[in-house]
Order: structure tokens, then sequence, then C-alpha cells
């Protein structure tokens, strides 16, 4: 049991970084605590198993320590650093029963025959392995081994924290939902840290308490999941989040108003920080746009409708750049021409991919 | 798994059984016709029944203490070779380097014994070894050492097991480095975390991972060992008296030498039928292997 302190914390492969392209993790400060449940989110090749690998120990970071509560484990092996790891294939000792499987850890731990026994079938009960206890290993399905592996992380009752690399990749879909239940039941049970990398928003986001979404080597954003999805720190996480996405919009920001084009918006907050070398960008989710026939509003022109079951989403463009909205119920549109509403309290305002916080708009004049 | 019957695939399996016919079943025949028979030259061949095979099998007659001593002769040295070669290779892969450009340095320098010609293979190791001029031979006679191959029988067994292993191991710890590259990172990243040894990562990761492919080394391995003529041949010719005259050399020299057609005719059934019913063993045991683990998984 332990909170883990990344401090300072960058690595890059090559043996001497000298620009900030060389590395493969930016430096990064997290703590992650005792007993949290984390998903590490973001696309392929951003980093996230390269950090994962750090806090485990299999990869030392070039920079930074990591810290287990307040012990220095940055130089500690693998072995000494009381971490799980489920890895992204099922590792199994092909040999081995299930049950030799699970005991394994402690053998190599040189825990006492009675206790090991007692430990297996607890752990083995948790994870409805019971069953297959004896059989080999080698033999059962994907998820069952994938069971395997992570029941030989927590069968070490002093283990820290418990590491997922995307681990259901290679598991059917209508056993993933299964799988991630069963992880969710265990992190209750066992008041474990969990962290979790995944390029797939669905499983972060019902997985975790609290998200990581990382970006080229950086953390972009650290939030709930309702964070994520109603402030986005950065143009890549509304991005990525969602489905569909946010939408971006090239503006010019003046005061509390925002053109777009020649279409002006108003806004709740006021930039006035805003200097001409930037990019700036405007950002609202589609379920914050409304479309509705030609009249009040930003003018575009409707390309095709989605019903995705809970909701219809318009495709349309607006001078030429496509947005995603949000089709009320019982709206029909004639032709092409259509409006936008943005719904102002979701309208954000980027810089340079970054988030713009602006001041209350309060009795100024636009 | 369930095997489709098309009796039509007869037909693509015709031109193969007429080239096999031709290539083997009747160069086959004709020994087996020999086998039944004696010639004492001219070409004029009397018929012999089963007598060179009731001899042969006979230990008391002649011509069966001559096989029986070249079987085992050849049995010993095909099994003081599996248990050199196999486990050496393991080890020789084991220390392979597993990326960098010193991997195809490795492959490079391990694969240049195997491409050399057997009976190359003998010339070089006959003159090495040379107490005279030899570079071995030579050494290990100035370190005190009564070493010569052509004279002591043991000398002789120990060249030829050094000759063949320097010659083989590469075979085995290829296959070897091939099973262990098969191995994804992960399962040494799961045994550090699981705090395995390094000796229980080989026997529970390595050597079950190489399991398929040590059985074909050693099939391989076995089957060469045992058939072996080229290289003692070139080194040794048999010698010191027959203490190197494996059973393909005897068969060479009863065939060959002495002209016994009916008596190396049948040596050369038995010979073959003994290859095959081993041959036979390991197939069988491979496969069992195989069907184990789909029986359970099915």
């Amino acid at each position: 049991m332990a909170r883990i302190t990344l401090d300072h914390l960058a690595h890059a492969y090559r043996p001497d970084p000298r620009s900030a392209e060389d590395y493969a993790l930016k430096e990064i400060n997290h703590v992650w605590s005792q007993g949290g449940a984390y998903a590490l989110l973001g696309p392929s090749g951003c980093g996230k198993t390269t950090l994962l690998n750090i806090i485990s120990g299999l990869v030392h970071p070039t920079r930074g320590r990591v810290l287990f509560d307040d012990v220095d484990v940055t130089d500690l092996s693998t072995e000494a650093r009381n971490i799980a790891q489920v890895f992204q294939f099922p590792v199994v000792y092909d040999t081995m029963t299930v049950r030799e499987n699970l005991a394994f850890p402690l053998k190599n731990r040189n825990v006492p025959r009675d206790r090991t026994a007692r430990r297996v079938e607890e752990i083995a009960g948790l994870l409805d392995l019971t069953r297959v206890l004896d059989r080999k290993a080698s033999n059962l399905t994907a998820d069952m081994k994938q069971k395997i592996s992570l029941g030989r992380g927590l069968v070490r009752p002093d283990v820290a924290a418990i590491l997922f690399d995307e681990p259901l990749t290679v598991i059917d879909p209508h056993l993933k939902w299964q799988l991630r239940s069963t992880l969710k039941e265990i992190h209750r049970a066992l008041d474990i840290t969990m962290i979790y990398v995944t390029h797939d928003q669905t499983e972060a986001l019902t997985f975790a308490d609290k998200v990581v979404v990382m970006h080229d080597g950086a953390v972009v954003q650290t939030g709930t999941p309702e964070e994520l999805f109603e402030r986005p720190a950065h143009t890549f996480v509304g991005h990525f989040i969602g489905s569909p996405g946010m939408n971006i919009l090239p503006c010019r920001v003046e005061g509390a108003t925002a053109f777009i084009d020649s279409s002006a918006i108003s806004l709740q907050r006021a930039y006035r920080t805003l200097s001409g070398g930037e990019r700036i960008e405007l950002g609202i989710r589609p379920e914050f746009v409304r479309l509705q026939p030609k009249g009040e509003g930003l003018p575009v022109q409707v390309r095709r409708i989605d019903d995705i079951g809970r909701a219809r989403i318009a495709r349309v463009e607006m001078g030429g750049r496509p947005l995603a909205a949000s089709v009320p119920d019982g709206i029909s549109i004639e032709g092409n021409e259509a409006s936008l509403v943005l719904d102002p309290n979701h309208v954000h305002i980027y810089a340079n991919g970054h988030l713009v916080a602006g001041e209350a708009a309060g009795g100024q004049a636009a | 798994m369930t095997k489709t019957v098309n009796n039509r695939a007869w037909f693509f399996v015709l031109p193969v059984f007429a080239i096999v016919a031709f290539s083997a079943i009747l160069p086959l025949m004709t020994v087996v016709n020999y086998s039944v028979q004696d010639t004492f030259g001219n070409n004029q061949f009397f018929w012999n029944g089963i007598g060179w095979f009731q001899d042969l099998l006979d230990p008391s007659s002649q011509l069966g203490e001559r096989f029986f001593d070249s079987l085992w002769r050849t049995l010993l040295f095909s099994a003081i070779i599996l248990m050199i070669e196999v486990p050496l290779g393991i080890a020789v892969a084991l220390a392979m380097p597993r990326e960098g450009w010193t991997v195809a340095l490795c492959l490079v320098l391990m694969a240049l014994p195997l491409l050399i010609p057997w009976n190359v293979v003998g010339t070089i190791w006959q003159v090495f070894a040379r107490g005279d001029i030899g570079l071995l031979g030579w050494v290990v006679n100035r370190l005190g050492i009564d070493y010569n191959y052509t004279g002591d029988p043991l000398d002789a067994w120990i060249t030829i097991i050094v000759m063949d292993v320097w010659h083989w191991t590469s075979l085995v710890a290829l296959l070897c480095y091939a099973g262990l590259k098969s191995i994804p990172d992960a399962y040494y990243q799961a045994a550090r975390i699981d705090g395995a040894s390094r000796w229980a990562v080989f026997r529970t990761i390595q050597l079950p991972k190489m399991r398929r492919v040590l059985l074909i080394a050693v099939l391989l391995r076995f089957m060469d060992s045992f058939m072996i003529y080229t290289e003692p041949f070139v080194l040794t010719g048999g010698g010191p008296g027959n203490a190197t005259t494996f059973l393909s050399i005897d068969l060479v020299k009863l065939a060959l030498g002495q002209f016994d057609l009916g008596k190396a005719a049948a040596m050369s059934l038995v010979y073959n039928l003994i290859i095959l019913a081993i041959c036979w063993v390991f197939y069988t045991i491979m496969t069992n292997v195989d069907a184990q683990r789909g029986r359970v998984e099915a």
C-alpha cells in the first residue's frame, strides 16, 4: 500500500537526449494517491507504457525520481518494489497449473507452503478461478489467462499498486465488460492503487476515478471523467475524448466576443490578454451545439445526419470547415441550409492548444 | 481437428508417387532382392532365403557379432553426441546476444561449420589433430599428453566426438535461439515482477518454449549421428582396428570392400528399419504432445 509520487520524471530512449523531441516522456510531476483507480489515456506511442514501465522498474528513467510513500525507489529493482503488472498479452507459465501459477510469486519469495495455499484459494475465489485451479494454465481462454496474470499480482499481500498495460486488447468484446467489472470489484474490495493504461476512452472513463490524458510524451490533463468532458484543458483532450470529439474552430477574440469568419459569438467571459501571435481557437462539444432551421445563429450547410441511437448527430460545414452538432428531437431540416446555436456556457477559448481562463465579463462592453 | 476427404486429391499425389517409385522404391527393391541371395561374382546369384537375416541377428555368428559391435558403437556415439550437443547448444543459445549488431556476427560465425562439406570437415580435423603438423595434436602433445588418434582408440573417439560437436552444436544452438527469440519480452518482465530467479526463468519460461525446437534438434542430431559416415571415414577410416567402425562404415566395407552384396543388403535393410523405428518413436512422442494440448483446448 503506498502513495506513488513522480518527481520531475523524464525519460529518453536515446543515451544523450538534447532537445525536447528526444524525450519519449517529457517532464512529469504527479502523485498517485493510495487506493485510487487511475487511467492513463492516450493514443499509441504517447509514452504511457514507458511511464508504466518506469513505475514498475522495468525501465530506469533518464531524469527524476519515483517515490513510494516517502521512499525513493528509482534505483530499486522490479522485484524489490512490490508492484504487480498485467501485460497486454496474457502471460502464464505454460507448464504449470493455475494453482502453481498463482503460487509462483509467493514461492519465489519463500512464503511458507500453508500460507501460500490459503492465499491462492482466497485470490482464486475472488477472481472466480476456483474451478480451474488444477487445470494447465496454457489451455485456458485469453480472459482466464489475463485473470491469472492479475491473480499473480494480487496474491502478494504486500503489493503497493497494480499496473495494467492495455489488459483487454486480446479479450473478446463481450468479456471485456465482465473483466472490467471484476477489476472494479477487486479495486473496491482490496483498496489497492490501480493504474490502467489504455488508448480506449470508454475503458478509461468507465474504469477510473481519475483519468490522466497523455499526448506526445506529456500529461495534458488530469481529472475526473466529468472534468475532461466539461472543461478540456487542451484541444487534444477535447478532440480525443468524446464521440464525436469537440469542435475546434479557428477564431479571433475581442473582449467577450469571438469572431468566426464574419459571424460574432458572444462569450460568457472576457479575454483581454490574447495577443495576435497566438493560434486562437474556439472549442465546443457537439452536445452543446444545437442544429435548427435556417434563421438565428451561425449559417451552415448540412452534409448528413447520423442516428447514433441515443441521439442524432448532424455533420455540417461552416465556411468549408466540418463540424458536428446535435439535432434536438422533433426538429426536421429542409434542404441543406440550417443554423447552429452555441450554448455560451460551454464555449471554451484555446490559445496554442491550451485552455485560456478568461475573466468574468460582467458589465464590460463587447 | 477435422479432416476433409477428397478423392480427387489422389491425382495430385500420383506424380510424386511415380518419382518416388523410381528414386526410392525400385532401388530399395533391388536391395531386398540382394538380401535373400548370395553371389560369388560374375553376376551369378544363388537363393539364400532369410539366411543372412538369421546370421545378422544372431550375435554368436560371425556376421551377427560384427553387426552388433558396430550397432553398439553407433548407439554409444549418438548418445554421447546428444548428451554433449543438446545442453551445450542450449547454453550457447542462452548466451547469445538478443539484439544489436553482434547478433548477425554470432549467427554468421555459428553457421560457418554447418556450411562446410562433410568430407572437408573430416580433412580439416585429420590435419588439425595430427601430432606432427596439426596445430591441435602438436599443442596437446607439447602439453605432455600422449595423444595419437591414429593409434589409440580412445583418442580416436575423442577426436571424432570433438569434431562432431564442433560441426553440429551450432545447429542445436541456432534452433534453440529461434525458440528463445519467439518468447515475448512480457514473459521476462512478468517473471521479474514475480521475483523469479534466473534458474526459474529458464525452467518455467525458456525451456517450455524451446521444447518443440528441442525435439526437432534431438531428432535431427540423432538421425545424423546415427548415420554418420563421411567425417570418421576421412578422419580415421574406421580405425584404429575397428574402434570407430560405425554401422555405415561397416556396411560400406562389407558391400564395396568385400563385395558381400547379400550380407550388405540384409544389413542395410535392418539398419534402415532401426532408423525408421526410432523415427516413428520420435514422431509419436511429438504428435502425442501436440494431441494432448489440442484435446484440452478443444
